[in-house]
């Protein structure tokens, strides 16, 4: 087999797809991807010994799950598939990976295309290492993967559209969904229907899932703030401020919480991309021409590892990329089939646009974050002690402040807190949140363990 | 083009530059110093932060005592913070009897300086710390020596440094240096034109690019140690634990977490100033930990970083006056132990600026043992 | 309200698995996280080494590295991304501070 040694990294929506795209072109890839089963997160199969049926998994995206699993299982031979396998550094062209089972490889290749995906966006609150408090994201996994609801009595906070999916999801099967709490005021959608009318069947989803819970008596609020979670060794009561200013108070035993998704960008880090500040995403991403070209040779990106914008878009991306990957490496591609993928993803982009603006980042919860909380759950560190020490050495940018106050220094290498922390001291400094820079990733982007005597 | 004038420049702002910055501005004298990024964020931020005087050169012995008396212990007084410096104790480890005798060897002539050390057999050392590996033959213990966090003591003294009155400027690269006769012109990045009358060169592993605008050819090479460290585990270990051979050190802090360095071998590029961690060197670390420390087994590493520091081929560094120029002093290639002379360096470096004297011993790390004087 | 935190809403019928947790046997079902056993039937995954309390994990995806537990014959796991097994003996970690 001539052509390129092409590494993917992730084996979800983006990552899959450019895999079946560059095995057809006759390029056997590796596939490297820490769950032990494709799909990432959006489309993610549960254990082989648990048997659900695919609508109860994924809803109305059945048919689209159950397409990208069978097109990669399809695959069989066609790639060099390495589940459980986790890729914590990259080295001159070669991928560093450690097995769930222990072994260490090392992955050489030509060209990578990195489809890390993403996690979701939060902001702490008093209370929020609580047991009891998930991400949204957290939410869904414990319902798709694990048949489980994370409480009897569940609240649902943040803003976006995973929060009316988890709700919805949760209360068609049979968990109590206490209330679904948006940050967003709905003046936020009125302002962004025109853009988020070009998200055809998936606007109308959004609309069905939040008139669903609306008819079946689950109280919705929009304008929300939330003020905390009470209860010392598990939740027991959510409190939180509706758009009027009054304060309520929730019995409850588990809550959901995340503002959007985040992209996984360790790699691309690494592996020394250039990264910009994207203002509509309200993030940091790796730099990507329109096909997924990194600002590294023979370095690609798709999908919400590469900027958040959705599981359609990141099956396009991932063909995008891969058919970037071909052309780039003398393979002849099919151009129309390129324009196409670019018009459907100019067309996803506004859609895109419009969630943004109906479920903007509540900045104004990180920047007002109270001394007394949590900042790094890693660390323990709470939010006034970063300022203290932050301000204390003159710490003008976030690697600095991590420096000297240890938020960021934890296990999750600032995945959880980097957004809040990025907001407080751009507050304390006076300037934008992109102004302070971002966490910089340094290897091994997950925990690797030491060996044993004799291993 | 902006001129401006200066008693003293100071290229530089890792630990030796702030402190220099720090003494000089005491004395009232008026000091700029420039760095290309972040006041110690270079070699001085992200070593290992082991502050020791065992096992260095018998040379460096009077800056190193200095260092640690007049400043590690007074911390607090000069900076108010102590950066974390806390005395407890060092162990040098010997793998079998060859390792141990030049161990034993260095006991003895250190013996004038009163480091307090004291030899351990495997029997003693199993006794009195048993998570101790199989490596561990023998070890000679320093009660005096101890650890800091790195990452505080550059800008702490950079702080302290401008409130005695230094005008430090950070992101502020020196692109040009030369003498004027009586006098230095420094240029900047951003187009300054700095005239003083003494400057100090404390340009880390970039030292000998400015030692040669001045016609001094210093062999000094990039080294960069790379380091790991663990999640937070109960705390264990107190002493610093290093090897015979510095293949291997190892400390732990009170809130838990392990650091392990090597001793060097990461990835330079000294134009751009960045650095790569070799994963093979992070593998081989890892291997090597339980033969040292037992219960690093199964224990997770979710960091690591290397840096630029300057190694010379004897391993002393460069501290003095410059053979070539009048009014300029080098401190440069501290060769990966420069941590703890740090802050006594700074204070040498002012002596020499304003008295051309120093009451510290630092005769060995003349830079004319490479260089010839300007003919 | 039950002990536990999660409940199980769906797939109860697998084979059911016995680990140990803290010494006491947990009954938990094939296809289940050490995360899933634990918390259906309790509702801590171990106690933050920092003293600020009891944690149960937060992302579920591996991300956030809240929920390493002890495995007693060495090791540690991530409880989120590892199924349990018939006489896998996990330990909680406790606060170190």
């Amino acid at each position: 087999m001539t052509g390129p040694r092409v590494l993917i990294v992730g084996a979800g929506p983006a990552g899959s797809r450019a895999a079946a795209v560059l095995a057809a072109a006759g390029l056997r890839p590796v596939v490297v991807d820490e769950a032990p089963r494709s799909g990432g997160q959006v489309y993610r199969r549960p254990p082989r010994d648990c048997h659900r049926p695919a609508k109860d998994l994924y809803g109305f995206e059945a048919a689209k799950a159950l397409d990208l699993h069978r097109a990669f299982d399809g695959l069989g031979e066609a790639v060099d598939y390495r589940p459980e396998t986790l890729v914590w550094n990259v080295h001159d062209g070669e991928a560093c990976t450690r097995h769930s089972d222990g072994t260490l490889e090392r992955i050489p290749y030509d060209a990578a295309l990195l489809a890390t995906g993403a996690m979701d966006r939060i902001i702490p609150f008093p209370g929020w290492t609580t047991p009891g408090v998930y991400t949204l994201g957290a939410a869904q996994i414990a319902y798709k993967y694990q048949g489980c609801a994370i409480g009897s009595c569940v609240a649902l906070l943040g803003t976006g559209p995973l929060l009316y999916l988890v709700a919805y999801q949760y209360a068609t099967h049979g968990a109590e969904v206490a209330v679904v709490l948006d940050t967003a005021r709905l003046s936020d959608g009125v302002r962004a229907l025109p853009d988020l009318l070009w998200g055809g069947a998936t606007f109308a989803k959004g609309l069905y899932y939040r008139s669903w819970l609306a008819l079946h008596g689950i109280p919705l609020r929009n304008g929300v703030t939330p003020i905390g979670v009470d209860g010392e060794d598990r939740v027991r009561a959510l409190r939180y401020r509706d758009s009027r200013g009054r304060e309520h108070h929730l019995a409850c035993d588990a809550l959901a919480f995340g503002y959007s998704l985040r992209s996984e960008t360790q790699l691309a880090d690494l592996l020394g991309c250039a990264f910009e500040f994207d203002p509509l995403g309200y993030q940091w991403r790796p730099r990507a021409d329109g096909d997924g070209r990194a600002s590294i040779k023979s370095v690609y990106l798709a999908g919400d590892g590469a900027g958040i914008s959705g599981a359609d878009a990141a099956d396009r991306r991932g063909e995008l990329a891969a058919l970037a990957l071909l052309a780039d490496h003398g393979q002849a591609v099919d151009t129309r089939r390129v324009a196409r993928l670019r018009r459907e993803l100019a067309r996803l982009q506004r859609f895109r646009r419009g969630l943004e603006t109906a479920f903007p980042f509540p900045r104004r919860l990180a920047e007002g974050l109270g001394d007394d909380v949590l900042l790094c759950r890693c660390e323990s560190i709470k939010a006034g002690e970063f300022r203290a020490q932050a301000h204390g050495l003159g710490a003008a940018e976030v690697n600095r402040a991590k420096a000297f106050s240890r938020v960021g220094m934890g296990r999750c290498q600032g995945r959880v807190c980097h957004t809040a922390a990025a907001e407080v001291l751009a507050e304390q400094l006076g300037c934008e949140a992109a102004a302070v820079g971002r966490l910089r990733g340094q290897a091994p982007i997950k925990p690797l363990p030491i060996p044993g005597q004799g291993s | 083009m902006s001129r401006i004038e200066t008693e003293v420049a100071i290229i530089g702002g890792g630990i030796a530059g702030c402190s220099a910055a720090l003494h000089l501005a005491r004395r009232n004298v008026p000091v700029m110093l420039f760095d290309k990024g972040f006041a110690g964020a270079g070699a001085s931020g992200v070593n290992f932060g082991g502050v020791r005087r065992n096992g260095r050169h018998i040379e460096e012995m009077a800056l190193a005592t200095r260092s640690l008396a007049d400043y590690w212990h007074k911390l607090e007084d000069w900076l108010g913070t102590d950066c974390e410096f806390t005395v407890t104790g060092q162990l040098k480890l010997a793998r079998n009897a060859d390792e141990l005798a030049l161990l034993d060897a260095y006991a003895e002539a250190a013996a004038p300086y009163d480091l307090g050390l004291e030899p351990l057999n495997r029997n003693a050392l199993m006794e009195r710390y048993d998570w101790v590996g199989e490596w561990a033959f023998a070890a000679w213990h320093c009660p005096s020596d101890g650890h800091a966090n790195s990452r505080l003591v550059g800008p702490a003294f950079a702080k302290a440094a401008r409130a005695a009155g230094a005008d430090l400027r950070e992101h502020e690269s020196v692109v040009h240096a030369e003498t004027l006769g009586d006098g230095f012109e420094i240029a900047t990045k951003s187009g300054l034109a700095v005239r003083a009358n003494r400057l100090l060169n404390c340009a880390g592993g970039w030292g000998a690019e400015i030692a040669a605008l001045f016609g001094e050819q210093v062999p000094i090479v990039p080294l960069a140690p790379q380091m790991a460290v663990t999640e937070p585990c109960p705390y264990f270990l107190e002493p610093v634990l290093g090897m015979v051979g510095g293949e291997l050190y190892v400390r732990q802090i009170p809130r838990g977490n392990i650091i392990l360095g090597n001793g060097g071998g990461g990835e330079v590029d000294l134009a751009s100033g960045r650095t790569k961690v070799r994963p093979a060197d992070t593998l081989a670390s890892l291997a090597d930990a339980v033969k040292l420390v037992r219960p690093l087994a199964n224990v997770n590493v979710i960091r690591t970083w290397t840096g630029i520091e300057g190694k010379t081929p004897d391993g002393y560094p460069i501290i003095g006056p410059s053979a070539t120029t009048t009014g300029l002093f080098h401190a440069i290639g501290f060769s990966g132990h420069g941590f703890q002379l740090g802050p006594a360096t700074g204070a040498v470096l002012a002596e020499l600026a304003l008295d051309d004297a120093t009451p510290t011993d630092i005769s060995a790390m003349s830079i004319k043992r490479f260089t010839a004087p300007a003919t | 309200m039950t002990d536990a935190l999660f409940r199980r809403l769906a797939d109860t019928d697998r084979k059911r698995v016995v680990i140990v947790v803290d010494g006491e046997p947990v009954e938990a079902l094939a296809g289940d996280t050490l995360l899933t056993a634990l918390l259906t039937t309790g509702h801590h995954l171990r106690d933050s080494e920092f003293g600020d309390g009891p944690r149960a994990g937060f992302c579920l995806m591996g991300a956030c590295q809240d929920c390493w537990i002890n495995l007693e014959a060495g090791g540690r796991v991530r409880a989120c991304s590892t199924f349990v097994s018939d006489g896998l003996r996990v330990r909680r970690p406790k606060s170190t501070s």
